[in-house]
């Protein structure tokens, strides 16, 4: 259960908690429970020069499980949300574990979630794609239809506007799957829809579509034409199997580099249309709050990113000696060219090792060994993409914008390893 | 008899033609034509000029009652919020401040998006079981409380995309970004000049979720 712990004033603290919530008028109880730092003891009758009882006796056999699942030693890993953060589960969000996450496929199972009006039960056979407003022919398409067309098979990852949204006006959550984990990395199988509307057309003045899921929400995003024709993609399979319903099964609109919330799932209507339709998720969602009281409108893109997955606070270090320091890169606006890692809390860097495949928009995962002898680190990674952009720091990023934006914090993060192996998510200024 | 054949003949070459200009235009030759029924049915969003707004109409004093019906639950009798449900009116002044209230009537900049939505996704969980005219209501019910439009004024299809809402100039566009490009790929490497202080720690904040 959780507890109501008195809060220790710290003299590092200068924001009051009250100023770092959004998106929650009134906060329940929390926890200041450290996380548990070493894992289980291994059984001594287990290692050598014993037998452990695996090595003797037969283990279950085929079909035990049709469906196969993660070991159950493995049972940490898992999507989790921040109950506070919103009214109800159903239009709510939770995170990727990426800490405990290796190479860039993110699993179906551990893909966050973001609802707006709950996972929608649709069976197949009831699904139905229209394509309606400024086509030749307005038609309806069925998922048999859709799988007929020729086929794409494209790694992109995907992630929340919101991502680090928590984080605009200090360290607020102590996790990296909390900080970083609204995204994901899957090979998506559809149907473009540059060939898909070949079999509607065009007609002259259509500019924007709409894209519309047939979930509770009837989420809706006007998306500019060139983007639709450029990249976007129809998918029904994520990693080689069906998409799950929690991702949009049967079908939903992929557009890659672009923020999650226009990766309409359970799609069931593509508009055309000569002007954007200015719904409620790309008003007053998803734009951009600055110090002046206006907002940036159309902030699709993702701009360059990346975390260090581990060590992190969910990660400890718990020997002296030799590690693999592991994390990953991404942009919206193509492929990672390079990653740099600080120690120090930015005052130098090193160059870390970029694991093929990088990919153009997907996840990239790089790696950096360091020997760990006890003492303080501040650890921090600087994604660079192949456009040259630079992965920003949070006070270049505040100098511009502000704190209320909310959206699109990909600033550099730093993760305060202590003496005793302990990391902790803070900020530096 | 034979001008009967011809006739016939004649028709399903004509027919037979029609049909083959359609299937060089369809490339793959999949999918169905939707009907206008079809389209009608599922065609429900509503542009900022008004293109798509159903005929309907309502005013905000006939719009109380079903607000209070089927909003004020979570949204607060006047639209104040409860609990964590948002609050959907108020907040005007507020979005240069340190904490900007994001209303329907403070931020919202179209009045058709706030038809378009209450209609699509409202009541929470009962979605599209509002007739257009109870939407037209809660909507003027809502530009009423936020001073935009007066309590007998009869909003519907052929004025929604005429209101002016209070902070319609307040989006910027185009998107700048990347708005930070002052390293252009060679970004500092040794010898840094940066702050290294700890001035927050989220361990201190302590709203971090724990397993239980």
């Amino acid at each position: 259960m959780k507890k109501n712990k008195k809060k220790e004033l710290s003299t590092f603290k200068k924001i009051n908690r009250r100023d770092l919530i959004i998106g929650a008028s009134s906060i329940g109880a929390f926890s200041l429970a450290p996380k548990k730092l070493l894992s289980e003891e291994a059984n001594p009758e287990n290692l050598p020069p014993n037998l452990p009882e695996w090595t003797q006796y037969l283990g279950d056999g085929v079909d035990v499980n049709p469906y196969g699942m993660p070991s159950e030693f493995e049972g940490h890993v898992i999507r989790r949300n921040v109950e506070w953060l919103t009214a109800s589960a159903e239009s709510s969000v939770n995170f990727t574990p990426l800490q405990d996450l290796e190479g860039i496929v993110t699993p179906n199972g551990l893909c966050f979630e973001r609802h707006h009006g709950g996972v929608s039960v649709i069976n197949p056979q009831d699904f139905r794609l229209m394509i309606n407003g400024l086509v030749d022919r307005e038609m309806i398409f069925t998922l048999d239809d859709l799988k007929r067309f020729p086929q794409t098979n494209k790694f992109y990852f995907l992630e929340c506007a919101a991502n680090g949204g928590m984080e605009w006006r200090g360290s607020q959550l102590n996790g990296c799957q909390y900080t970083f984990g609204m995204v994901h990395n899957v090979q998506y199988t559809g149907v473009k829809l540059s060939d898909l509307l070949l079999e509607t057309g065009l007609k002259e003045k259509a500019k924007w579509v709409l894209a519309e899921g047939s979930d509770s929400s009837g989420m809706t995003r006007s998306i500019p034409i060139e983007k639709i024709l450029d990249d976007c993609i129809i998918a029904w399979a994520m990693n080689g199997e069906a998409l799950r319903p929690e991702q949009g099964y049967p079908a939903r609109l992929v557009v890659p580099g672009w923020e999650g919330n226009m990766w309409v799932k359970w799609i069931r209507r593509l508009e055309f249309g000569d002007k954007p339709y200015m719904t409620r998720e790309e008003t007053s969602k998803y734009t951009d709050l600055l110090t002046s009281g206006k907002a940036r409108m159309f902030t699709w893109v993702m701009d360059a990113k990346s975390v260090i997955t581990s060590p992190s606070p969910e990660k400890p270090i718990l020997a002296k000696g030799l590690h693999q320091l592991r994390g990953l890169a991404w942009s919206g606006r193509g492929k990672i060219k390079r990653v740099d890692v600080s120690i120090d809390g930015g005052k130098n860097w090193k160059t870390a090792q970029l694991h093929s495949p990088v990919l153009s928009k997907s996840l990239t995962r790089f790696t950096l060994p360091f020997e760990w002898n006890g003492e303080e680190l501040l650890l921090q990674s600087r994604a660079i993409d192949e456009t040259n952009y630079v992965q920003p720091t949070i006070s270049e990023l505040q100098k511009i914008r502000g704190v209320n934006s909310i959206y699109h914090n990909n600033s550099i993060a730093t993760w305060l390893v202590s003496k005793n192996g302990k990391v902790d998510n803070v900020r530096l200024g | 008899m034979l001008g009967l054949v011809r006739c016939i003949l004649g028709f399903s070459l004509i027919i037979f033609i029609a049909n083959t200009a359609t299937a060089s235009d369809r490339k793959f030759n999949l999918g169905q034509i939707a009907s206008s029924e079809e389209v009608a049915g599922w065609d429900i969003d509503v542009r900022p000029d008004g293109f798509g707004a159903p005929i309907g109409s309502g005013t905000a004093f006939s719009g109380e009652e079903i607000y209070a019906e089927v909003c004020a639950a979570c949204h607060g009798d006047f639209g104040e919020g409860a609990d964590r449900w948002p609050p959907l009116v108020g907040g005007e002044g507020s979005l240069a401040s340190h904490d900007p209230e994001k209303t329907t009537t403070s931020y919202w900049p179209f009045a058709s998006t706030i038809f378009d939505y209450i209609y699509r996704a409202m009541p929470y969980g009962e979605a599209q079981s509002l007739s257009y005219d109870e939407t037209y209501e809660i909507v003027a019910y809502l530009l009423y409380m936020g001073d935009i439009i007066e309590e007998d004024f009869v909003l519907s299809d052929k004025n929604i995309g005429e209101i002016e809402m209070p902070n319609k100039d307040g989006f910027l566009l185009p998107d700048p970004r990347p708005d930070i490009m002052n390293t252009h790929g060679n970004p500092c490497m040794t010898n840094c000049q940066v702050s290294t202080n700890i001035i927050g720690k989220a361990r201190d904040i302590d709203v971090t979720p724990e397993d239980e």
